[in-house]
């Protein structure tokens, strides 16, 4: 199962690099969003698969998966969406400011 | 502290009251507040000669940082004397000519006092100084302020390249005499410059001998205005006259000559350092006095003139050095260049900086410096004039002035250099006296231009408008002095040999026994040297008669390859060359930035894959095992991520990531992460939800227009790092090298904490403060959503309509 994880994590990075190197701003955002799941996949996958039950714990259980990793994974998802939020609502408004999505005309102004 | 100290420290606090007067006084020239300095400091070193003169130094320590070895030692021996009295002397001076030169009302006087004192002070530190970090702050010190002074004029285009030029060369060899300092602190492990020279006999031989060698010489040469870093000497000149006369004549490109000086005692005894100091010494006396001819501004043929010269004192010290090597016997040979040097350092500086203030008068009362538009000044500035004479003489070497004496000394030394037997000279010995006759001749000529073009001749009546009249009584009195100071070391030259020279010469070669200063006298009978003179004082008039036919000689040179045209290329090629650098990697987008991150992860993260083997399992590894549930999963994620980026429509891509989402959510669930799951979902569902409220403002998802070969390259370069993603996960998933600390979490959480969810109470209690913080990340994003949206700037298209 780890074999299998470590390989869809990495076809997730790859597509995260490649939407990343796009020129089009939304295809970046979606880009990061696909970053971090393979991110949190690998951090998962990483602490090893299905080694006990949930980690709800209980008198009779012997063994649970390592609850570390999640609760890791859990803050860096709440991490994750308040900054996908907002830099979704900044390409909105810069959209809004140079009414283009296009990196390459976004190159910053001629005072800078 | 010590009234030492207190000297050196006078200049600085004066500098910082200078404004204070200049405010509260208008009426009274600020340069009269200024004058006390310079005497009182000159004052208390005529009154420690008799200390000096008894072989004893004066000397004390104040501690600065003592767990590093800088301690601010000041030490006063010969040498410092001679420097301290030439700076405060001769300093003096220039402050009464600046008064009467500088106008109180069009001048910002008090800066140019400050700049001035600063430069006093600093250049008191660097010849006081025992410490080599002490001596280099102060070093540095005179840089700046003589960028400072040169720049006075601030708002001409001349006074700021040349401030900008000196700065670079003499910074330049600045740092490269730090670097010599560290050198030789890393071989003797002390900073303090006797000690350094008691450790001297130990120095040759080690590595680092000769690179802190040449480095400390880069320093000395640059200062110095030596062959080839003199070129910032003649654009220095566009600083005021008096800041010419004092720092450019007589001090500050002293404080080169200085070093040598001082640190003859440690490298001195070398072949290697003979060799570059009086080769260096020599090419820069002949080039200094060749290229003086050529130029028609007085101040720019006395820099020329002022290279020239220093080139010879720096010869004589190189030949100087020989008296290390042989010791003995035939020791006085050689201290006799040493004496000279230190003779012709006194005698430079009093007809040098007399001259400047000669060639500032006539400036000033004709407002040209250039000789082919002057002429025939004679008659109406007989002082001036007999000023210029006896300076002008004493610089080519006539009786009864102090340069006749010094360039009879200075033959002399050059001759016995054919007697030396050491450091392979025997086939070059002649090239010394002969350069440095040829030289002389040159000094002899333009010391010629200098006094009969401008004093001589016609007065151009048409150019130069009213006939001038004499200057001042203000303006004189100070070069009067020094050239007064001429005649009497030139008549009475043994005032010095005892009182001044003498300790010097000790000072200069403090490891050798039996140092003395020969008896100077006018008239030594029929030697070489006297003819050498005669000769020189016949070609030099030939060849002034006849100058306008060989003047074209110096058209065989052009200007374009001259060293400051190299200067100017240097600087500018550095320019234009990292600007192409810049431009060629900054290039603005936001894609080739991440490219360089990408192709660097993947190159920095490749190296260290190839030093472990990811398919090489370690430990107790236990794969977890495959259910069909979990293949089809997997095939479900990977086509909706694949089809992401070949999505046409805006909408689809959405989806398809909302879709690879919820895929994430189902392995929570399988890796029995329920709490991920819950959230992962709610976040999803939040995030779709966000995407498709702002689906309406954002533009229709264009095609991507790359190129094809783009494309491959993005392809490339997203694969690599996949794959290095991959191998990273199977290497740490082959990896089991210890236990998890989560056994710790299980356990406690119910008994400790409280609590059976373990992930919930990692969260709020054990790391408690991870959340915290991720808290404050949620709320700062809201808030900088919420400021986003609601506070609007203009918009640049409406910036623009206002202006």
């Amino acid at each position: 199962m780890e074999i299998l994880m470590s390989v869809t994590t990495g076809v997730l990075f790859m597509i995260g690099t490649y939407m990343i190197l796009s020129r089009n701003l939304l295809r970046i955002i979606l880009g990061t969003s696909l970053l971090t799941h393979g991110v949190h996949l690998l951090l998962l996958t990483m602490s090893r698969l299905k080694t006990g039950v949930a980690p709800i714990w209980s008198e009779d259980i012997g063994a649970y998966v390592d609850p570390l990793p999640q609760a890791l994974i859990l803050t860096s998802i709440v991490i994750n969406f308040g900054v996908t939020a907002f830099f979704f609502v900044l390409a909105y408004r810069a959209y809004q400011e140079n009414k283009t999505d296009d990196m390459e005309q976004l190159r910053g102004g001629d005072d800078e | 502290m010590s009234m030492l100290h207190g000297v050196i420290l006078l200049p600085f606090v004066a500098a910082a009251i200078v404004p204070l007067f200049y405010k509260l006084f208008r009426r009274i020239h600020t340069g009269w507040f200024v004058l006390p300095v310079p005497l009182l400091a000159f004052v208390y070193f005529i009154l420690s000669m008799p200390t000096i003169r008894e072989g004893e130094a004066i000397q004390s320590t104040v501690s600065w940082i003592p767990s590093l070895g800088v301690d601010i030692t000041a030490y006063l021996d010969g040498l410092g004397l001679l420097f301290s009295l030439l700076i405060t002397g001769i300093g003096t001076l220039v402050v009464i000519y600046s008064i009467y030169y500088l106008s109180k009302e069009k001048e910002a006087i008090h800066r140019f006092y400050m700049y001035l004192l600063l430069f006093m002070g600093a250049m008191l530190g660097v010849v006081l100084s025992d410490n080599l970090i002490v001596l280099y702050g102060f070093w540095e010190l005179t840089s700046l302020s003589s960028f400072l002074l040169i720049a006075f004029w601030y708002n001409r285009d001349h006074s700021r390249y040349g401030a900008l030029k000196s700065m670079l060369i003499t910074v330049f060899g600045g740092f490269a005499m730090l670097t010599g300092f560290i050198l030789l602190y890393t071989m003797t492990g002390t900073f303090s410059i006797r000690e350094i020279i008691d450790l001297a006999p130990t120095l040759p031989g080690q590595d680092m001998f000769v690179p802190a060698m040449i480095l400390v010489l880069l320093g000395a040469f640059t200062k110095s205005a030596q062959f080839p870093f003199h070129i910032w000497l003649p654009d220095a000149m566009e600083a005021p006259t008096p800041v010419s006369a004092y720092l450019h004549s007589a001090t500050m490109v002293k404080a080169g000559l200085y070093v040598v000086a001082r640190f003859s005692a440690i490298f001195a005894g070398d072949a290697l350092w003979f060799w570059i100091v009086s080769l260096t010494g020599l090419v820069t006396l002949l080039w200094g006095s060749y290229t003086a001819v050529r130029h028609t501004d007085l101040k720019a043929i006395l820099a020329y003139s002022t290279i020239s010269q220093l080139g010879l004192i720096m010869c004589l010290f190189g030949l100087g050095s020989a008296s290390f090597y042989t010791g003995g016997a035939d020791i006085a040979l050689y201290t006799a260049a040493i004496m000279t040097a230190v003779f012709h350092l006194i005698n430079h500086a009093t007809f040098k900086g007399a001259l400047f203030m000669v060639v500032g008068i006539v400036d000033h009362e004709t407002g040209t410096r250039d000789i082919r538009k002057l002429g025939g000044l004679m008659a109406f500035m007989p002082v001036t004039f007999t000023f210029a004479l006896i300076g002008t003489l004493s610089m080519a070497g006539l009786p009864p002035f102090n340069g006749f004496l010094s360039k009879e000394m200075f033959f002399t030394a050059l001759l016995s250099v054919a007697e030396m037997d050491f450091f392979s000279v025997q086939s070059w010995s002649i090239l010394f006296p002969v350069v440095a006759w040829v030289a002389s001749v040159f000094t002899f000529i333009y010391s010629l231009i200098i006094l009969l073009k401008t004093f001589t001749g016609r007065f151009p009546k048409e150019e130069l408008g009213e006939p001038p009249h004499e200057a001042s009584l203000g303006l004189l009195i100070p070069p009067g002095i020094l050239a007064l100071l001429v005649i009497v070391f030139g008549l009475f030259p043994n005032l010095l040999t005892h009182s001044l020279i003498e300790p010097a010469m000790q000072a200069i070669l403090p490891t050798l026994d039996n140092v003395e200063a020969k008896h100077i006298s006018m008239w030594h009978g029929f030697v070489p040297e006297l003819w050498m003179t005669i000769g020189v004082a016949v070609a030099g008039i030939l060849l002034y008669l006849t100058l306008k036919r060989w003047q074209r000689l110096y058209s065989y040179f052009p200007g374009s390859l001259s060293f400051s045209r190299v200067y100017d290329f240097l600087l500018k090629g550095s320019q234009r060359f990292s600007r192409i650098i810049t431009d060629t990697y900054m290039t603005g987008s936001l894609r080739h930035y991440m490219i360089y991150i990408f192709v660097f992860l993947v190159l920095v993260g490749g190296y260290f894959l190839t030093r472990i083997n990811p398919f090489e399992r370690h430990g107790e590894v236990v794969f977890a095992e495959v259910s069909i549930y979990e293949v089809i999963l997997t095939i479900v994620l990977l086509i909706a991520a694949i089809a992401v980026p070949l999505a046409k429509s805006r909408m689809a891509a959405i989806v398809l990531v909302g879709a690879v989402g919820y895929m994430v959510t189902l392995f929570f669930i399988i890796f029995r992460a329920p709490d991920l799951a819950l959230t992962q979902m709610i976040v999803e569902t939040v995030s779709v939800a966000l995407f498709l409220l702002c689906f309406y403002h954002l533009p229709k998802l264009q095609k991507e227009k790359s190129s094809r070969g783009m494309r491959i390259f993005k392809l490339i370069v997203s694969g690599s790092v996949g794959l290095l993603v991959t191998l990273i996960a199977l290497a740490v998933s082959n990896h089991q090298m210890f236990d998890s600390i989560s056994n710790y979490f299980v356990e406690e959480s119910y008994r400790s904490a409280g609590g059976k969810n373990i992930v919930n109470v990692i969260l709020v209690d054990f790391r408690g403060f991870d959340t915290f913080l991720e808290i404050m990340v949620l709320g700062a994003a809201s808030l900088a959503i919420y400021a986003l949206i609601k506070v609007r700037d203009r918009t640049p298209h409406e910036r623009k309509e206002e202006r």
